[in-house]
């Protein structure tokens, strides 16, 4: 079996020729182990899934949302998966097919530090040394990941380019594994990257749309009008959307970060958001072709979002693509919406979301009124990595639904928690 | 003729730095040096925001470029205000030939890059992250205007994929010296002979680049049986520590001089060393 490098015109492998070989050497790995389950590749990744991860995971209908929006609402708890977010589906399916390809060593970048908690806590599970590489700026914002990462026993390189984030996150692990490529694989966090990654990546958060189709016609009695689902790179977003794009009534929505602004500062070099699909131009970043942040020459922007695992200049070549066809819409939701969407799914549902997944149920909050009859929603991840963050910026604003906080200045706990 | 003609008489050094490092000004003065000091060949890096093939040496030395405000358009400039005689190579990432629009006829993209490039003078390309199988359009390009499209064979390049990258070399191979990261190193890598084996029968110059510091190491490299050495890291450090410590131009121009000249000399000495051997 061959598949195929690109989605329409995106995707393709632009990297350095050192990688090519180990790029064409997964490519055969993902082929047999995750296309044509050889050795029960496929069998023992769900088995794992279950036992370890904790799968098949809740749809759940949302009460107050519900009610709220005259809407049957429903959420996909992945914030429930063992680590707190999506990103374990794709970290054991990768940390595993490394096992299968005899690697002895696993690196990862992390933005949100999502990512690499999940593969620190695959590459404790399955027993391999594990070195993950995350900006700066990111280390300083998710600080209670940095802990977690360490603690599984993984080691955890700051990466001090450009402002600090995922992007440079990215790019310093590519330059280890030009290094190391004999015998480290590279577990990529999202649906981004060189072939196979996209499709890959893509392959093992697919668990989680085809848990939902079954759930949501159990629970509604039929498929939903609209699907939505936050997008950094993509991963939750192609995982929550795979298997309904073949069902052309299902709305698609990925919702981006719009920061604190759509606008882009071309001289500075900056864009305060990570909106990429909805305004990036087709150009070739990390290994791939798809839709990027960049200014008139082709130099990437530095890219903004209150939170860390959405702030990236680029997205996935499929999504790219997908929206492209018109299959799949590209919104987003400003840092304001995002915090109060925080606060309300907080408050009214008893849920704590990360601020990537707050971002989908801004959207929410916004067009609940187009989206027709029963949605379903991702809770990509859960909102503990996020505390410090949202208590700093939620001092910063005015908002509506922000909880008083005034006990923890009254005790003198505030700032750290 | 091809860039294969610097390879022909002698053993060739090929230097490279990034253009605008640390000014436009200094820039063109230190290209010049390194003519000077016997480059044969010149890769002009044109800097790109995420060179992810790059240590810390070349990363530092893009910064500065892009922060003295260089551009492809300003590269092409510099590229036409350079007074040197031997051939240039452009060295880059592709995102910047994919997104190139040609200031008069409007085009975009790699043939309207591969053009301007050949209206300034440019014989060939070096595209870190474009393999062979995604640089046809480039090729195709690189055909029309008369240039080389160059391709690095690392160490991992084996078995099949080294015979189909045979079919797609032009101008010379680019042998990378070890696995990793551009940057300076105080030794000679042990990869370097196997890598030289691999392509031997191939019928194109072969020029090593990766870690290359000393004339010591060109000698070594050249008597191991490379056409040429391919030196980036060594010079960018000159240039960095001249920067940083407010050197006079001049002083740097000098040491940039020398530095080329040590290389050169070393990848002479190499020859000689190679012929005693053959000839005895
Ligand atoms: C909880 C959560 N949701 C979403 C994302 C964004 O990643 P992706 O777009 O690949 O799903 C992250 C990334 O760190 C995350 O931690």
């Amino acid at each position: 079996m061959s598949t195929d490098k690109t989605f329409g015109d995106y995707g393709g492998q632009y990297v350095p020729e050192s990688l090519m070989p180990a790029i064409e050497e997964l490519t055969d790995a993902y082929e047999r182990y995750v296309l044509d389950n050889e050795d029960g590749f496929m069998d023992e990744f769900y088995r794992r899934l279950a036992d370890f991860g904790g799968r098949p995971l809740p749809l759940q209908y949302a009460e107050s949302l519900s009610e709220r929006y005259d809407t049957d609402v429903y959420l996909k708890r992945e914030d429930l998966l063992h680590g707190g977010a999506h990103k374990l589906n794709n970290a054991l399916g990768q940390v595993l097919l490394a096992k299968y390809m005899g690697k002895e060593r696993i690196i990862a970048e992390t933005g949100a530090g999502q990512h690499g908690t999940a593969t620190a806590m695959a590459a404790a599970h399955l027993d391999m040394p594990c070195e993950i590489y995350m900006g700066e700026t990111d280390i300083r914002r998710q600080r209670p990941n940095v802990f977690r990462m360490k603690t599984n026993g993984s080691e955890v390189t700051p990466v001090t380019t450009g402002r600090g984030t995922l992007k440079e996150a990215i790019s310093e692990t590519m330059r280890d594994w030009a290094t190391t490529v004999e015998h480290t694989h590279y577990v990529i966090g999202s649906v981004v990257g060189p072939h196979p990654f996209p499709r890959m990546v893509r392959d093992f958060q697919a668990v989680i749309s085809e848990e939902v189709r079954e759930q949501v016609q159990e629970k509604a009695g039929r498929l939903p009008d609209a699907v939505l689902a936050c997008a950094g790179g993509g991963s939750n977003t192609m995982g929550t959307f795979h298997h309904f794009v073949d069902d052309e009534d299902v709305g698609l929505s990925a919702v981006e970060a719009g920061g604190s602004s759509l606008a882009v500062d071309e001289e500075a070099g900056v864009a305060p958001n990570s909106a990429s699909l909805s305004t990036g131009e087709e150009g070739v970043l990390h290994g791939a072709r798809t839709k990027l942040l960049q200014d008139s020459h082709g130099q990437i922007m530095e890219s903004h979002s209150v939170s860390a695992g959405l702030d990236y200049a680029g997205v996935g070549p499929e999504l790219a693509h997908l929206v492209d066809e018109g299959r799949v819409d590209a919104v987003n939701v400003d840092d304001d919406s995002a915090l109060e969407a925080f606060h309300r799914l907080s408050q009214d549902e008893g849920v704590i979301p990360a601020l990537e997944t707050a971002h989908a149920f801004g959207y929410l909050e916004q067009h609940h009124d187009e989206l027709g009859d029963v949605v379903v929603v991702n809770v990509s991840g859960r909102g503990d990595k996020d505390l410090e963050t949202v208590l700093e910026e939620t001092e910063k604003r005015d908002l509506d639904v922000a909880p008083d906080m005034s006990v923890l200045r009254e005790t003198g706990g505030g700032g750290g928690i | 003729m091809g860039l294969e003609r610097v390879f022909a008489d002698e053993p060739a050094f090929v230097p490279y730095v990034a253009a605008g490092d640390p000014s436009y000004e200094e820039s063109l003065e230190y290209v010049e040096a390194l003519e000077r000091g016997g480059a044969d060949v010149i890769e002009l890096g044109l800097p790109f925001s995420e060179p992810i093939a790059e240590g810390s040496t070349i990363q530092g030395a893009v910064v500065r470029s892009l922060e003295a405000g260089m551009t492809p358009e300003r590269y092409f400039a510099f590229v036409e205000d350079l007074d040197v005689g031997v051939p240039l190579v452009c060295m880059t990432y592709y995102n910047l030939v994919y997104q190139y629009t040609h200031p008069e006829t409007g085009e975009t993209g790699p043939r309207a890059f591969a053009r301007r490039a050949a209206e300034a003078g440019i014989e060939g390309f070096v595209v870190v992250d474009l393999p062979a199988e995604e640089a046809g359009p480039l090729r195709e390009a690189c055909d029309e205007f008369g240039q080389d499209l160059v391709f690095i064979i690392a160490p991992t390049t084996r078995g099949d994929r080294l015979d189909r990258m045979r079919e797609h070399v032009s101008g010379y191979v680019y042998v990378q010296a070890r696995l990793g990261v551009t940057g300076a190193r105080d030794d000679v890598s042990g990869q370097t002979e196997a890598s030289l084996a691999r392509v031997a029968d191939w019928d194109v110059p072969k020029a090593v680049g990766f870690g290359i510091k000393t004339g010591d190491h060109a000698e070594r490299i050249v008597a191991a049986g490379a056409d040429g050495v391919i030196v980036g890291s060594a010079l960018v450090d000159i240039v960095a520590e001249g920067h940083e410590e407010g050197q006079p131009t001049a002083e740097v121009v000098q040491r940039l001089e020398s530095k080329a000249r040590e290389l050169k000399q070393g990848a002479l000495a190499g020859a000689r060393a190679r012929a005693g051997v053959d000839g005895s």
